[in-house]
Order: structure tokens, then sequence, then C-alpha cells
């Protein structure tokens, strides 16, 4: 069977700096998102378990120049192949023309039989693309798996929801996205790394896909975009851990906030 | 006559999308609907009705039995329509986060999840929610005919009832029985922690090696009467409960004090703490993220300082 794991390559988030308020996006390096990597991982495991299975890692590039690169690290972890949706007109889009994208490019390399995603994307973290992409492929979805299991044409699934855990069991192809207490994802060994860039990636653009660049167009405008003013004193205290603990507590009684 | 139509399956959240709805559609000129759906319809939809919708569209068709994702979409989908939506409110709780992008794609509706404060600018609404993992706030409209936000808990306040308000409507729903099965439901048991509200919040993360040793943060949480607090990381492990994590996908706390021990402080992690009067972390890494946020830092092992901290508790 065939598993296609929904990568989004971001911002290393932790390198956004801030400046005046505006995040300071440009030369950032990309990385393959973190709860994508516990997709990839939960496709692993699946066939470590014994499921026969093609893992395909799939993304839709949005700004990545160096997309290709990015995607080597999910070569690497998991996938036997990749497949990336590369087209200038995504640069600045959002969930719907991606879901759209992603939806077609399934059906144009060979469909799923399950459709992993994360949860959320490190960056947006909207939630929405992978139920968009259920929808379009009139899948039935299950979200916010931390545990998968696939038998007899069926997947079922243990997920996190706010207020319980739910068992659910759907019939392939189904679309599922994780949480990261899924599992911890493994380091891409040196090994797999040189591996990654022997293994097939085809690149198309919207045009392969039958889309044309007005289906990238956003249906949402971001009027502002700005980090929250943050006014800290930024105040070391030194010493050993009994003068660093007795000038911290000392401070926060003067703060006002301790021994009230 | 447009509307906005608010759906939750909790019903507070579900009064609050309503009781706020209200006002945004009297500002919008339009008027409010809200839906109902499941065995306990009939009860939600006069509630509703109280708190301000002037239709409440009510189904307890027999496959909205347990409220699977793909029906409700389907049914909210086909409300919608009858009500001429042009505003849809959801709750954004997990099986919200989950229903808004199915429906929004039916409805062909932009959506934006996670919103935190809304409001009426220039003739639309708009939804503020974290960008960028929690380093930004984004103020994003939504530019198709049909717009989807999904809301926080506890973004609006309610206010009381009134009595009778709100005409009931039994939709012509056509639902076909969801194709996920359900084996079990459990519900998450520990006692819950309201961390929102907490004045001095203690926060952990993975600088603490071994579960046992949270009995550290434990005392050190007792001694300076705080709430513990603790990373997503944590969460995962199972070591402490989901209630307890403070970040994106966790609490937004505004305490007096916020004190983080061995927390790395990424910006998910961050933006549930940004709103605390003070904040002050131990690490024993200089360069860890959470200086750049602190008033205060000690730059050292907690399993020397926590100690040493409760030493000079003592003396308060
Ligand atoms: C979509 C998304 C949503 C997320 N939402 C959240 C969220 O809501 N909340 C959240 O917390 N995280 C969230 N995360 C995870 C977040 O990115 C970080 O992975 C997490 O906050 C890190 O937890 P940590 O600080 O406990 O661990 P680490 O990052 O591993 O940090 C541990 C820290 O402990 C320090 N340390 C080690 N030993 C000691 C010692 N002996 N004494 C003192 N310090 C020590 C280390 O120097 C290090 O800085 C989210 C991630 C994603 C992708
Ligand atoms: N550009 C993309 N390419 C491929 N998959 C994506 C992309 N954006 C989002 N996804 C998938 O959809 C999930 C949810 O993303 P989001 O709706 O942005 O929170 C991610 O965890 C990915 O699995």
């Amino acid at each position: 069977m065939r598993i296609v794991v929904c990568v989004k390559t971001n911002y290393d988030l932790q390198m956004v700096r801030v400046k005046g308020r505006e995040p300071v996006l440009e030369a950032l390096p990309y990385k393959v998102g973190d709860l994508e990597k516990n997709a990839l991982e939960a496709a692993l495991q699946l066939r470590e378990g014994g499921l026969e299975c093609t893992i395909v890692a799939l993304t839709v590039a949005e700004a990545n120049a160096k997309v290709k690169e990015t995607m080597k690290e999910a070569l690497a972890l998991a996938a036997d192949e990749a497949v990336v949706v590369n087209d200038p007109a995504l640069a600045a889009t959002d969930q719907a023309a991606l879901a759209a994208a992603i939806a077609k490019a399934i059906e144009h390399t060979g469909g799923a039989d399950l459709v992993l995603f994360g949860e959320g994307s490190t960056d947006n973290y909207s939630g929405l693309v992978g139920s968009r992409v259920a929808e379009l492929l009139g899948l039935p979805q299950i979200g916010y798996a931390r545990s998968i299991a696939v038998a007899d044409g069926a997947v079922t699934v243990e997920r996190s929801m706010d207020d319980m855990i739910e068992t659910l069991q759907a019939p392939l192809p189904a679309a599922v996205t994780v949480v990261s207490e899924i599992n911890e994802p493994r380091v891409a060994t040196l090994m797999n790394i040189m591996k990654a860039g022997k293994k097939p990636l085809t690149e198309l653009s919207l045009a392969d896909l039958g889309l044309d660049a007005g289906a990238a167009a956003p249906q949402k405008a971001v009027l502002s975009n700005l980090a929250e003013e943050q006014d800290r004193k930024h105040i070391i205290i030194e010493g050993d851990a009994a003068t660093a603990a007795a000038g911290l507590v000392d401070a926060l009684v003067k703060e006002g906030v301790l021994g009230r | 006559m447009a509307d906005i139509l608010v759906y939750s399956d909790k019903p507070q959240v579900a009064r609050e999308l309503a009781f706020k709805g209200r006002e945004f559609a009297a500002e919008l000129g339009l008027g409010l609907s809200a839906a109902a759906l499941g065995p306990e319809s009939a009860a939600a939809a006069a509630d509703l009705g109280g708190h301000g919708a002037d239709r409440v569209f009510v189904s307890d068709d027999a496959a909205l039995e347990g409220l699977p994702t793909d029906v409700v979409a389907e049914a909210l989908a086909q409300i919608a329509q009858e009500a001429g939506a042009e505003y849809v409110l959801l709750g954004s709780t997990r099986r919200g986060k989950e229903l808004a992008g199915r429906l929004a794609q039916k409805l062909g509706a932009g959506a934006v999840t996670d919103v935190n404060a809304m409001a009426v600018k220039d003739g639309a609404l708009v939804g503020w929610r974290y960008a960028l993992g929690g380093a930004t706030v984004a103020e994003e409209r939504i530019d198709t005919p049909v717009k989807l936000f999904a809301v926080m808990p506890k973004t609006f306040e309610v206010g009381a009832p009134q009595a009778g308000a709100g005409e009931v409507v039994t939709p012509a729903l056509s639902l076909s029985p969801s194709r996920v099965t359900v084996g079990g439901r459990t519900p998450r048991e520990g006692e819950s922690v309201d961390l929102a509200a907490a004045p001095l919040i203690l926060g952990v993360g993975r600088g603490f090696a071994k579960r046992e040793d949270l009995d550290l943060g434990r005392e050190l949480a007792a001694a300076l009467g705080a709430e513990l607090a603790c990373t997503k990381s944590l969460a995962d492990f199972e070591w402490l409960p989901e209630d307890r994590i403070v970040g994106l996908s966790g609490a937004k706390t505004k305490p007096d004090l916020y004190l983080s021990v061995g927390v790395s402080g990424q910006v998910q992690h961050t933006v549930g703490i940004s709103q605390a009067k003070i904040i002050a972390a131990v690490n024993t890494d200089k360069e860890a993220p959470i200086f750049q946020l602190a008033d205060y830092g000690i730059v050292g092992d907690l399993y020397q300082v926590v100690p040493a901290l409760m030493e000079k508790l003592k003396s308060l």
C-alpha cells in the first residue's frame, strides 16, 4: 500500500528575530515541520511493524527556494520517494490552495491508501490542511492520532482530544493527523542522509496538476503581523547556587510578586 | 437576510459564540443563527435562543449520534446554506478545528482557526491569532463570500440569558452515516487546573531528567504557593497531564510571577507566558532562549538551585 505523508517545510522558528516588532524572515534556514517528523516516523513504524508499504513524502513548496534540499531530510528519515509541488504562484498562498495542490498531487502520483498529516504545521498551526484534503479527496478522517494501527483494510486510531481519549476506526483510504506524543522521531543516520540523495524526487508545477496560478490565490488577507511588545529586565543573578537562589528570591520579593 | 451562524458541541463555548455573535450581528446588520446537533440538541436550542440566537437549527438525525466530524460538517454546510450564513463561528477545540477544515472546504470558505480576539473592522469581522509558532500575532480578514472563524474557548464572555428568545427551526437534512466508527471513549481523568487564572506559576521542562525528579518541582511549587505547569514535552511523556501545558497548544497565562525551571523557552512555549508580570528562569545553558524573555535568570543546575531556593524560601 501507499502511505503519503504531507510535509510542510518551514522556517527554523528558533532563528526568527524580531526587529521593532516586525519578524525578520530573510535568509532563514528551512526545516521539515516538527509534527510532520512525527508523521514520517509513524509511517516508518507501521512498516517496521510488518505493513508492506511505500512511503511518499509530499510537499507544496510555498516560498522555500531550497525545498528539494529540505526534503532530503524527509527522505533520510523515512520516505522512499518525494513529491514536490513547486510553483512561483505558491510563494504567498493559504491552506485552501495548499490543500487543493496536495489533493491533486496525490491523485496525480499514484493515489494513497493512507494520508498522514501533522495536527498542525510548525508555523501556522491552523490544523486546516489535513481536514481540507480529506474533504477534497472524499476520505474519512481521524485527527489527533496518538497511535495508529493498520489491518484488514482499515486504520484504527487512538486519538487525544481535549477531554477524552477516543478509539476510532475508518476504512482505507483514509486521512489521519498525528499529535507529537505519538512517537519520538529518530534522527537520520549519516548513512540514510547519503542514501536520501539517490531516492526519486518528482517535481510538479501547478500546470502539471491541471491547476492555474489563480488556484494559489489566498482567500485571506493578513492585515498585520507583529510581535507582542516585551519589556524585560534581563538580569542574570550570579554566584553559586545558594547565593544566586537567595538573590533571586530577594529580587522577587522586592518586585512584590513573592512573600506577600 | 444574511446571518452569522454559530456552533460548538461544547455548550459553554456555543453560549460564548452566541452571546458575542449577537453583538457582531447587530453591528453588521446581520441575523444570528445557531445550530444544535445530536441527541441533546433540544435543550441546547432553548439555551442558545436565550443567549442571543434569532433562530436555532436543531437536528437529532441518527447519523449525528456521537457527532462524527464528516457528518457534522455536512449538516452544518446544509444549515449554513439554509440560514444564508455569511459568517460561521465555531469553537477552536480539537473537535472544532477538525470540523473547521472540512466545513470550510464544503462552503468554499476561507477559514481562520485559534482566533483569540475578534472585532468588526470596515464592515467585516477580523480575527487575531498567533502566527510563526507564537512569535507574532496576525490580524486576518477573510475574503470569500462565506467566512469561517474558529474561536478559542473563553475568548468571549457570556452575559445573563434572556427567557423565551429564539425560533426553533428543524431543517430537512440529508445525511449519510459516518464512515468512521467509534471503538471506545475514555474521559481524561485527573484534577483540572485553571492555569490562565493562577497568580503564581512554576513551569517545569525537560531539564528534569527523570519523572521522579518532578517531586522536586512539586516541592518548590508548594513552597512558592505556585501552580505547577509544564512544557509540551513533559506532557508528551505523560509525566504531567495535558491541562498543565503552557503555550501555543496549552494555556495562555498571565501570572504575577512565572518561574521556569529547566525550560528552553522555545517560542511555542513562551507565547503562553508573555503576559506574565515577572518572568524568572533557571537553566544550565546561558544561551537558552528563555533568558531573552526573562526579567531574572540564574544560569545553573536545577538540582542545585531548586533546593537552594527552597532553603531560602523558608526564611520568608
Ligand atoms: C505546533 C507546535 C505546538 C507546540 N506547542 C507547545 C506548547 O503549547 N507548549 C510547549 O511548552 N511546547 C510546545 N511545543 C513544543 C516546543 O516547540 C518545545 O519543543 C518545548 O517547549 C520544549 O520543551 P522543554 O523546554 O521542556 O525541552 P527542551 O527544549 O529540551 O529544553 C530543556 C532545557 O532544560 C535545560 N536543562 C537541562 N538540564 C538542566 C538542569 N539540570 N538544570 C537546569 N536546566 C537544565 C536545557 O539547557 C534546555 O534549555 C509545540 C511545538 C509545535 C511544533
Ligand atoms: N505546504 C505544505 N505541503 C505539504 N503538507 C502541508 C503543507 N502545509 C501543511 N501541510 C500538512 O498539513 C498539516 C497541517 O498544517 P496547517 O493546516 O498549516 O496547520 C501539516 O502538519 C502538514 O502535514
